[in-house]
């Protein structure tokens, strides 16, 4: 919403604009909420929003490029984001353009070995018109990513994952410490509260003066913020809620 | 044919040179092979459009996917056990399936890349490649016809994988030669057997078809440089008119020029068919012509082949 309603520069009636900046979602499989904020801006009716993954929809399960016209990027395949990214980044340089490149990673993508490949090449290039959001909730396919979301602390702590009684892996991949490994790779490091969207849009616009090197925007956030039930529970990952949950889950958000 | 010997890598750098000059807007990513592939010559000339993302093939084939994306031609060259083989998840998602324009130049394919052995021969490039629905897959039988498919790759919208090797083999072509995207090439005449090879095989498909003659068998040698789009008509009507083929190639023969061959004519035109090529086995370390020998790819083993089917078309 911040990105797409503030920061972005676009236009939803020229989706091919060559000068528009460009979000790219790495993590495919939020595709959903991206088609959302697209409708919401007039990339396509509201109404078809509905035809969500079924078949003849332009929305299908995981972004598909220009599907509809707008989307940059087929993902789905965890940790290419940031490398293309890089490329349209080096490309607006190349072509004396001004624009930015937004790239939202998850958490998963930090595991893909591929990104940090891709950090270390944009440091190396010095993109400063390449901005970096890591959505960082710490939860993903399996469960949490390290121990820091999982509650119950009177149970020993393994080096390795282990599955909890819940059913869900706990310590998949420990990312700390986060800030550290970008600053090291040569990012600009700034952190924000995922949750807040005016201070994520100030923190959107400090990143856009940056000179020199690229920047990496940490927005700490909680998966399934402000329904009881799904916050911070790794079973809603890659699970639609049931019509009762739907409901439910709506009204806590009214 | 002339004596002179070239590797069909050493077309790259050049030829992307003379193109930009021409006006194209290419632009290369290197993964650090760039003095192998010949890609750095390029690097030498343009160095603003010549991007070093280190030894990093994934993010390579996803950078040339971004800056593709923004119109331009992007050339992207390494070793061919690198790319397809280190990144396919990266071409399939980031190049095949949004038809980006993005030229994949495989070089040292094959067994022939000889001493630094398995690690390095790419001998399932081909299978990896033609899998993918939208790229066009091209196997140059030598310099002239590199520097040819390099510009025809350039020059037509969309994925393209050009497979080069790494030794001087002879150049087989003048420059009366014309590479023809869709065609494969009637590099030898012939009615009794045909042999369809590609790459460092056509050259042994021309000595195979000298050996023939001599004993009274007429071969038609066929370059089936152009994989894919694969040229249909050429493969039906060998079988129709020689009804006996031979298929040629460094690489598997699963999933490369003899599966395609194969199930081309099962679908249309079944004729004896036999495959020289490497038998589900990964090749050692030795000079390349050694190789070539050891594993059967050789003139030699194409007559014997030639022979064979057509004793079961006689048959």
């Amino acid at each position: 919403m911040a990105l797409y309603c503030h920061t972005l520069r676009h236009d939803p009636q020229n989706p091919q604009w060559p000068d528009r900046d460009r979000f790219i979602l790495s993590k495919g499989h939020a595709a959903p909420a991206v088609y959302a904020v697209m409708a919401e801006c007039g990339y396509l009716p509201v109404e078809e929003l509905i035809t969500l993954r079924k078949l003849g929809s332009c929305l299908e399960g995981h972004l598909v490029a220009d599907s509809p016209p707008g989307v940059e990027m087929t993902s789905g395949s965890l940790g290419m984001g940031l490398s293309f990214s890089l490329g349209q980044a080096l490309a607006a340089r190349l072509d004396g353009k001004d624009y930015r490149v937004y790239c939202l990673l998850g958490d998963g993508d930090l595991n893909e070995g591929q990104t940090w490949e891709a950090a270390m090449a944009s440091a190396h290039h010095q993109v400063d018109n390449l901005i970096a959001i890591i959505d960082y909730n710490r939860i993903q396919n399996d469960g949490f990513s390290d121990y820091s979301r999982y509650e119950d602390k009177s149970r020993p702590q393994r080096i390795a994952g282990w599955v909890s009684e819940e059913g869900h892996t706990v310590n998949i991949m420990a990312l700390q410490p986060l800030e550290e490994k970008w600053r090291a790779f040569g990012w600009q490091v700034l952190e924000t509260d995922g949750h807040d969207l005016s201070a994520l849009i100030e923190t959107l616009e400090k990143a856009k003066g940056t000179k020199g090197r690229p920047t990496v925007i940490i927005a700490h956030t909680v998966k399934g913020k402000g329904v009881s039930f799904m916050e911070n529970n790794p079973a809603f990952h890659g699970k639609a809620p049931t019509p009762e949950q739907a409901e439910k889950a709506l009204a806590e958000l009214a | 044919m002339t004596t002179k010997a070239a590797a069909t890598r050493e077309a790259l750098g050049p030829t992307l040179v003379r193109l930009r000059r021409e006006g194209l807007d290419i632009v290369v990513v290197d993964a650090d092979l760039g003095s192998s592939t010949t890609a750095r010559e390029f690097g030498k000339v343009f160095p603003e459009r010549f991007f070093a993302v280190g030894v990093a093939e994934q993010n390579m084939v996803n950078v040339a996917a971004g800056l593709a994306a923004t119109g331009k031609t992007v050339f992207i060259s390494t070793f061919a056990v690198f790319a397809p083989g280190r990144c396919f998840d990266q071409i399939r998602l980031g190049i095949a399936q949004p038809r980006q324009n993005v030229k994949l130049v495989g070089s040292h394919a094959g067994i022939i890349t000889g001493e630094d052995g398995a690690s390095a021969h790419a001998i399932d490039d081909l299978s990896l490649m033609l899998s993918l629905p939208g790229f066009r897959v091209i196997v140059p039988a030598d310099v002239v016809e590199a520097e040819q498919a390099i510009e025809v790759a350039a020059r037509t919208s969309g994925p393209f994988y050009v497979r080069c090797v790494r030794p001087k083999i002879p150049v087989i072509y003048d420059e009366s030669h014309e590479f023809q995207l869709g065609k494969a090439h009637l590099t030898r005449p012939g009615k009794d057997v045909t042999v369809m090879a590609i790459g460092v095989m056509v050259w042994k498909a021309l000595e195979a078809a000298e050996l023939l003659a001599q004993q009274g068998i007429d071969c038609r040698v066929l370059n089936m440089a152009s994989l894919k789009p694969l040229d249909v008509e050429a493969v039906l009507a060998a079988a129709r008119e020689t009804g006996a083929i031979v298929t040629a190639e460094d690489h598997l023969v699963h999933g490369g020029l003899a599966s395609l061959v194969a199930q081309t004519l099962a679908l249309h035109q079944p004729a004896p068919m036999a495959f020289i090529g490497m038998q589900d086995q990964y090749a050692v370390s030795g000079r390349w012509d050694q190789l070539l020998e050891h594993y059967g790819l050789t003139a030699e083993k194409i007559a014997e082949a030639a022979r064979s089917v057509l004793a079961r078309k006689k048959g």
